[in-house]
């Protein structure tokens, strides 16, 4: 029978997906064998965490055809990871994530191969990151998401007509859960919205009023937060608060009675204060798994348009019932990550160092501590040390120059700028024009971008 | 804390150590383990379930290692059910794992009693005819069922249990319980024993806005002929007159006020769910009647005497601004009403228990407690026998599914998700399960879903070819990812109807993996 030959294949199922003809795709869909040994030889996927999301992620994605894959993590495995990371033992509390998921599924599926860095997002040059075709996203924090979108995103490059050219486009996929909800979506810069376009999805975590932690608490999360933010400083000048000592938690547990029962304010407990210190958000290995899922199908769609693509957020919620919705949003023309860029207009007389000290000031910008890269060339780095020494001569020379004394370009920056009363680091896209050269005039520029 | 508690910490922050109990009571039958049926089966391996039974007749084979991540090579030609079972005893092992080399159409067809031992009973990869007859068994035997298929790009999910009753629902946005308009004797008197019209502007600022629109709307009521802001117009008034207390710009109690007027406006007494739940014939008692159901005959009777048309009050109150001391003794005043309610509740409570021959305090006063505290909050999800819903789905329902364009591909899926397995039972394999007879079987899948509609009453419907088209190039694959979809959603219903906390869903879920406009059908 003609099926015998598929029925011995490590990919009997997949195979109907890939190698058949389909009405429902993407324009850009062409089965085939060739089309799957291209997915196992040429397609790269970098996951973004290894948690909750990414032990998932990993397993769907090496079971969905990937067969080169790295994961970056900077976490070590805990016991309260357990009851959902599912690649992770009770042995491995304290090793690295990345490298203990890597290995596991390496183990399981052969063929696969997996490479894990356990290191910050911020640590890996942006080459690292040029490098893979999608990346995908199984994080639990607002400002990495916006770090590794803003990674993504300056790699777009646009025409001269504004538009985005295709192939410079590092599509993103990203999950996110919180106990029974969660969303996944598909962010390809340039096309749909990116992170940053629709970052009111995300609205800061509200802060309590100091004023009502120290003078009129009502809850046992202000007695916490009192001990945690208040107390704790009048009574250990200079030494930090550590989240991740039981001796600091059951400190300010304790502190946290004695004010609760000083007010007659009930329901302090050891795991309340744990929750409202570490600021933890509940996690189940159904809706990881279920948004994953998600993530990873939409992973196999991107690299070989064996279906259509998911039109670009969804969000799940189990709560009462089970509700998918899917929301098709839009972008934000003007956005300062996907959009063409922040034009900087620049004398050809700007010497690097002027220029940084320029971005500090930039109204848009407000980015301190440059450093400074243009086509993949190190213009000047903060840091390592032996970088920023290999090129601080640079900040004496002109700008134009060390760009090749082309009338605009692309640049990138990173630094750090202020958000919401936070610092935080930032990957920036700018486009440089300097005035009088090639037919760029003044007027041209009023707009910005 | 002891390292289980440590383990499972992030889910005990979900449904508590109750439901964390009530999971560990469990005892799960998976039915087939391919990747749907592993899938669904890790989650609650991790979560701690008590025991899980794998039930699956098949060897592993070469295929099974593209899509199944607990076999591996070392397993091929093993017992599937062993390897799948052993891998998930890897991941847990406070969960007592076994496995029963057997088909599981065998197990239906020859020994039905067998699966009365569970709780619940994961149903993966079933065609119609298995279903239909599981169904009934697990129905009699009031087991609870699931039933999970992954099927190329779609699949489906769907929950069968007679009755799921619901006290901690815990829905996500519930307007509290606060008795603003209809204010009890003790909440009145608290309220006038504090001045609005206070000129120290410390002590203005930090009156509670709970006590601020119950004096108001007295205020308002005794300028109106005892009513309350009723249209547009006079609840603007009312807001106006909330502002124009205000004797500084950053009295935040008062900006509260405002946004919370609405509280004011809101009907008095019960939610129509709720009045149908206390009208429902299962709260007419007898001696086998569930807990819940004699709770709901009490709650009847309170709401009809006592609580004067409204349930036992919650007895919480949120944050908001204000002094410490007034906040705690309004948390007092309210605790204390709920817990008088509470007190005529149980009495009420264990009234019924002896009327209906029962020992009085079966009920324990902590459940007894809860249901007063959720009582605005109860819910009951019953479910259609799959056999009734399968020969007269709801056709109103069918029709507006076929006609409307967010629905027409789920529904399309759930109608070629059973006309695959009637192709099957008529050529013994599925449509493009085999490459060389695509073009046939596409024509004679089309004519199975086509019979099918006018089966179910829609004559003359038929399906895009396109999706039929579709559903032939699927050819009954079991795709991971889609599998670890359907698994997921699965396990999340099994620990809803465990703990019986949140809401299972409702009807048949259609996961649609093309633009992922899964919906749920409730035909």
């Amino acid at each position: 029978m003609a099926g015998s030959t598929l029925q011995a294949s490590r990919s009997r199922d997949l195979d109907k997906l890939l190698l058949r003809p389909g009405n429902l795709v993407e324009p850009n869909f062409e089965p085939g064998p060739e089309l799957r040994d291209d997915l196992r030889e040429y397609a790269r996927v970098l996951v973004v965490g290894a948690g909750g999301l990414g032990c998932e992620l990993l397993k769907d994605l090496a079971l969905s055809g990937f067969k080169n894959l790295d994961v970056i993590d900077m976490d070590r495995i805990e016991v309260t990871n357990l009851n959902r990371q599912f690649l992770f033992r009770l042995e491995d509390v304290g090793k690295p994530k990345a490298e203990v998921a890597a290995k596991r599924v390496m183990e399981r599926v052969s063929g696969v191969n997996i490479v894990p860095h356990f290191c910050r997002i911020e640590d890996k040059e942006l080459d690292f990151y040029s490098d893979f075709n999608i990346i995908v996203l199984g994080l639990d924090s607002i400002e990495a998401r916006s770090y590794i979108n803003a990674v993504a995103c300056s790699f777009l490059e646009y025409d001269s007509d504004d538009n985005p050219r295709e192939e410079t486009m590092k599509p993103m996929v990203d999950g996110g859960t919180e106990g029974f909800k969660g969303h996944a979506r598909v962010i390809k810069p340039g096309v749909t919205p990116c992170f940053e376009c629709t970052i009111w999805l995300f609205p800061p975590q509200v802060k309590f009023p100091l004023c009502t932690l120290a003078e009129t608490p009502r809850t046992a999360a202000h007695c916490i937060e009192y001990a945690h933010l208040i107390k704790w400083d009048e009574v250990h000048s200079g030494k930090s608060f550590d989240p991740d000592d039981p001796g600091h938690m059951q400190w300010v547990y304790s502190e946290a009675v004695k004010r609760a029962e000083l007010f007659g304010i009930p329901g302090v407990t050891y795991s309340l204060t744990q929750g409202v210190v570490k600021n933890i958000i509940p996690a189940i290995a159904s809706t990881n798994a279920i948004i994953s899922a998600a993530c990873a199908l939409e992973t196999l769609k991107i690299a070989t348009g064996c279906s259509k693509t998911l039109s670009n957020y969804l969000t799940y919620n189990g709560v009462e019932g089970l509700h998918i919705k899917v929301t098709e949003f839009v972008r934000d023309k003007d956005c300062l990550v996907c959009g063409p860029g922040v034009l900087i207009e620049l004398d050809i007389s700007v010497t690097l160092e002027k220029f940084i000290n320029m971005l500090e000031e930039h109204p848009r910008l407000l980015l301190s501590k440059a450093s400074v890269m243009h086509r993949g060339k190190n213009l000047y780095m903060q840091a390592p040390p032996v970088l920023e020494e290999m090129t601080r001569s640079n900040l004496d020379q002109l700008l134009f120059d060390l760009m090749g004394k082309v009338p605009r370009d692309v640049i990138h920056v990173t630094g750090m700028s202020r958000k919401d009363d936070k610092k935080v680091s930032s990957l920036m896209k700018l486009r440089v024009a300097f005035k009088g050269v090639d037919g760029v005039v003044d007027m041209d520029m009023a707009g910005g971008a | 804390m002891a390292e289980p508690k440590i383990k499972y910490d992030r889910q005990l922050r979900i449904w508590g150590e109750q439901g964390q109990a009530a999971l560990e009571k469990a005892s799960i039958c998976l039915l087939n383990c391919g990747p749907t049926g592993s899938e669904t089966l890790k989650n609650l391996v991790l979560g701690g379930v008590g025991s899980i039974t794998v039930v699956d007749g098949s060897k592993v084979e070469v295929g099974d290692l593209g899509n199944n991540f607990m076999v591996d090579e070392s397993s091929i030609g093993e017992s599937k059910a062993k390897c799948v079972c052993s891998f998930l005893q890897e991941l847990n092992d406070a969960v007592k794992a076994k496995f029963i080399e057997e088909y599981p159409q065998a197990l239906i067809e020859t020994n039905p009693s067998f699966f009365s031992q569970f709780t619940l009973v994961v149903a993966t990869q079933l065609v119609e005819d298995s279903m239909i007859k599981l169904d009934r068994i697990c129905r009699e035997a009031n087991v609870k069922l699931i039933f999970a298929r992954s099927y190329g790009l779609t699949g489906l999910v769907r929950i069968s249990v007679k009755e799921h009753m619901i006290i901690e629902s815990k829905p996500d946005h519930f307007l509290d319980d606060l008795r603003l308009n209809n204010p009890w004797p003790e909440l009145k008197r608290f309220a006038e024993g504090i001045d609005l019209t206070t000129a120290d502007p410390v002590a203005h600022k930090h009156i509670p806005y709970v006590v601020i629109l119950v004096k108001m709307a007295n205020e308002w009521a005794d300028s109106h002929n005892g009513r309350l802001p009723s249209t547009r117009e006079e609840k603007k008034e009312f807001k106006e007159l909330l502002k124009s207390r205000m004797i500084a710009l950053d009295e935040d109690n008062y900006r509260e006020a405002v946004e919370a007027s609405f509280k004011v406006f809101a009907p008095q007494g019960i939610s129509q769910e709720l009045k149908q739940i206390i009208d429902d014939s299962a709260a007419e008692l007898h001696h086998n009647s569930s807990d819940f159901w004699v709770m709901v005959a009490a709650l009847k009777e309170f709401i009809a005497n006592e609580g004067a048309g409204e349930a036992p009050l919650e007895g919480s109150i949120p944050d908001m601004t204000s002094s410490t001391e007034h906040y705690v003794n309004l948390q007092k005043i309210y605790q204390a009403k709920a817990e008088a309610d509470f007190l005529v509740m149980e009495q009420r409570v264990r009234n019924h228990l002896k009327k209906i021959g029962r020992e009085t305090k079966m009920i324990s006063k902590q459940t007894i407690r809860s249901f007063c505290r959720n009582a605005r909050k109860l819910k009951v999800c019953r479910y259609r026998l799959v056999e009734d819903e399968f020969n007269s789905p709801v056709l109103s329902e069918l029709q507006k599914y076929l006609a409307d364009e967010e629905y027409i591909v789920a529904v399309g899926f759930y109608i070629l998700l059973r006309a695959v397995d009637r192709f099957a039972a008529n050529y013994n394999s599925f449509p493009g399960e085999f490459d060389g007879e695509m073009d046939e079987d596409i024509s004679r899948l089309k004519t199975a879903a086509v019979s099918l509609l006018s089966d179910l009453g829609c004559n003359g419907q038929t399906l895009t070819e396109d999706l039929i088209s579709e559903m032939c190039r699927f050819g009954a694959a079991e795709l991971h990812a889609v599998a670890a979809f359907i698994g997921g959603v699965a396990s999340q219903e099994v620990i809803k109807l465990i703990t019986k906390q949140f809401v299972p869903m409702s009807g048949t879920f259609i996961f649609n993996g093309i633009d992922q406009k899964s919906q749920l059908l409730s035909l």
